[in-house]
């Protein structure tokens, strides 16, 4: 324990609404952390099939080493979640806003699935951050965030945390490994001996020791430097987030525009109720011009920065069918709800006027490779 | 329940309170009351074991019950059965103890309601360390919301 690491642990578990926090060295290291804590061989998790990449391919691993089984749910279907769910579901997992589709989580509902089989909803809060969404105050039982992206800032730290809400019964009979003598830490029962604490204090005492992926202090410092302005560079983030999807939408050679915030989006009722501050700053739009002009007008820009990374004070943009997509076909990255032609822009804080005026530029050149192909 | 998880009435029965009486005191390490209690007898508390099944725990001669406790007892504090409760909210108004804790997971209505209408201040699904621990700014080590927030460091 360090504390610098548990002044940041403390700020978050506040900010979330939780008892506590666990940090961990990134997002999928909390992640896998907690599925490591909470799940035995011959589980299953009913899991959101709109989840960012990385997510889905470390549960595609943790699913054949640890024996578990994965129920994809279609999060936007009102019964996907109840259809998913079976006697032995030990988790429900989504995000609070998916990318690219920026689907947004009916939180209430999921959570209600959860309770009835006696699960805990577990919800990546990454892209909406407290400042937007609360998620444990709708009825999810744990957090888990990458603070890698608008909780540092600035895209100087890669860190991860878990946030228990501690009102989850863990002696329901379901969680042997939380609420039964640990073999890992001579014989203790961190539920009866911790109460709402009990899954930190294992996932701290033990998980956390085992993997050794904790987060180091300096990282802790910046995090902590980073969350000071998190209310007013979220602010900034949504309103500029808007303003770009609204300016895209309609010009010429944009085939969709998938901000959940626009009127015509399907989550626009999800996001009056759970994001009313703003559907945060990720979100992504479809080039009429395909594989080739995505490609085009990612070189044409040159105020946005060409990165994977999201939720930095700068503005990021990618191609995924020139990237990180690079080695599907057409139709692969149809299957995977990757079109040809679509970009995804993480907006940061910058002159909005600046960032459309980049982004004409690259339209300009999307169009016109789009003509000579 | 958040009705006996009061943060004003913890803060006056662990600010105040200086005899203990541990319901359930195991002898075994392992167990938490024994760290609690433990715990407890390090920060200054005066730790008073009642347990039918032992002699001596934390240096203490243990008591079969409430009722044969020889001293004031300010805080009954229960590492028991849930479905025992009632009955140690009846022994602890009829030794007049100032307040009732019951630890994380024992959970009694009935055993709360007791005690609160013998006039005992009642305390239920918390854990006496814990809160300890908290108005003294140590669970800001734990990585815990404490609810304390300063713009200085708290001495602890």
């Amino acid at each position: 324990m360090n504390p610098t690491v548990a002044a940041f642990e403390e700020r978050l578990a506040n900010l979330e609404g939780g008892v506590g926090a666990v940090a961990f060295a990134s997002g999928l290291a909390a992640q896998a952390g907690l599925f490591f804590a909470l799940l035995d061989p011959g589980d299953r998790i009913a899991v959101a099939k709109a989840l960012y990449g990385g997510s889905t391919a470390q549960l595609n691993h943790l699913a054949r080493k640890l024996q578990i089984t994965l129920d994809w749910v279609e999060m936007d279907d009102p019964d996907g979640w109840r259809r998913a769910v079976t006697a032995e579901t030990k988790a429900l997992f989504a995000e609070t806003i998916a990318n690219p589709g920026g689907n947004v989580l009916d939180i209430e509902l999921a959570a209600a699935v959860a309770h009835e089989v006696g699960a805990p909803l577990v919800v990546d809060n990454t892209f909406a951050t407290p400042y937007l969404c609360r998620p444990l105050e709708w009825g999810a039982d744990l957090i888990v965030h990458s603070a890698t992206k608008f909780l540092v800032g600035n895209g100087t730290t890669i860190a991860g945390a878990v946030v228990d809400s501690g009102t989850f019964d863990w002696s329901n009979g379901r969680f042997p490994s939380i609420a039964e003598p640990s073999t890992a830490y001579h014989g203790l029962k961190f539920h009866e001996t911790f109460g709402v604490y009990g899954l930190l204090m294992k996932l701290r005492s033990e998980t956390l020791r085992d993997f050794g992926a904790v987060l180091a202090p300096f990282n802790a410092f910046l995090l902590l430097l980073g969350m000071e302005s998190l209310a007013v560079r979220m602010e900034r983030h949504v309103s500029n987030a808007l303003a770009v999807a609204e300016w895209l939408r309609g010009r010429p050679g944009v085939a969709a525009v998938r901000h959940p915030a626009l009127p015509d989006s399907p989550y626009r009722p999800l996001v009056e109720r759970y994001l009313p501050a703003g559907a945060g700053s990720v979100f992504s739009f479809d080039l009429e011009s395909g594989r080739e002009g995505g490609r085009r007008f990612i070189e044409a820009l040159s105020l946005w920065s060409h990165l994977a990374n999201v939720g930095d004070t700068k503005s990021l943009v990618i191609h995924p069918a020139s990237t990180t997509h690079r080695q599907l076909s057409d139709e692969e990255l149809v299957a995977s709800g990757v079109a040809p032609g679509t970009v995804r822009l993480s907006v940061g804080l910058e002159d909005v006027d600046d960032l459309v005026w980049d982004l004409e530029r690259g339209l300009q050149a999307a169009r016109g490779s789009a003509v000579t192909a | 329940m958040k009705e006996f998880q009061d943060p004003g009435t913890i803060q006056k029965i662990v600010l105040n309170a200086r005899n203990v009486a541990i319901v359930g005191l195991s002898a075994s390490e392992l167990r938490a009351s024994n760290f609690v209690g433990y715990y407890l007898q390090r920060h200054g508390y005066r730790v008073i074991p009642v347990n039918p099944n032992e002699e001596h725990v934390l240096g203490e001669p243990v008591y079969p019950s409430l009722r044969d406790v020889p001293e004031r007892i300010d805080v009954v504090d229960v590492f028991r059965d849930p479905a025992a409760v009632p009955d140690i909210a009846r022994e602890s108004v009829e030794v007049g103890a100032g307040a009732l804790w019951l630890q994380f997971g024992v959970i009694s209505p009935e055993g709360a309601q007791i005690a609160r209408d013998g006039g005992l201040a009642v305390v239920m699904d918390r854990c006496l360390k814990v809160e300890h621990a908290r108005l003294l700014g140590r669970m800001h080590w734990m990585g815990f919301d404490t609810g304390v927030i300063a713009g200085s460091r708290q001495p602890s």
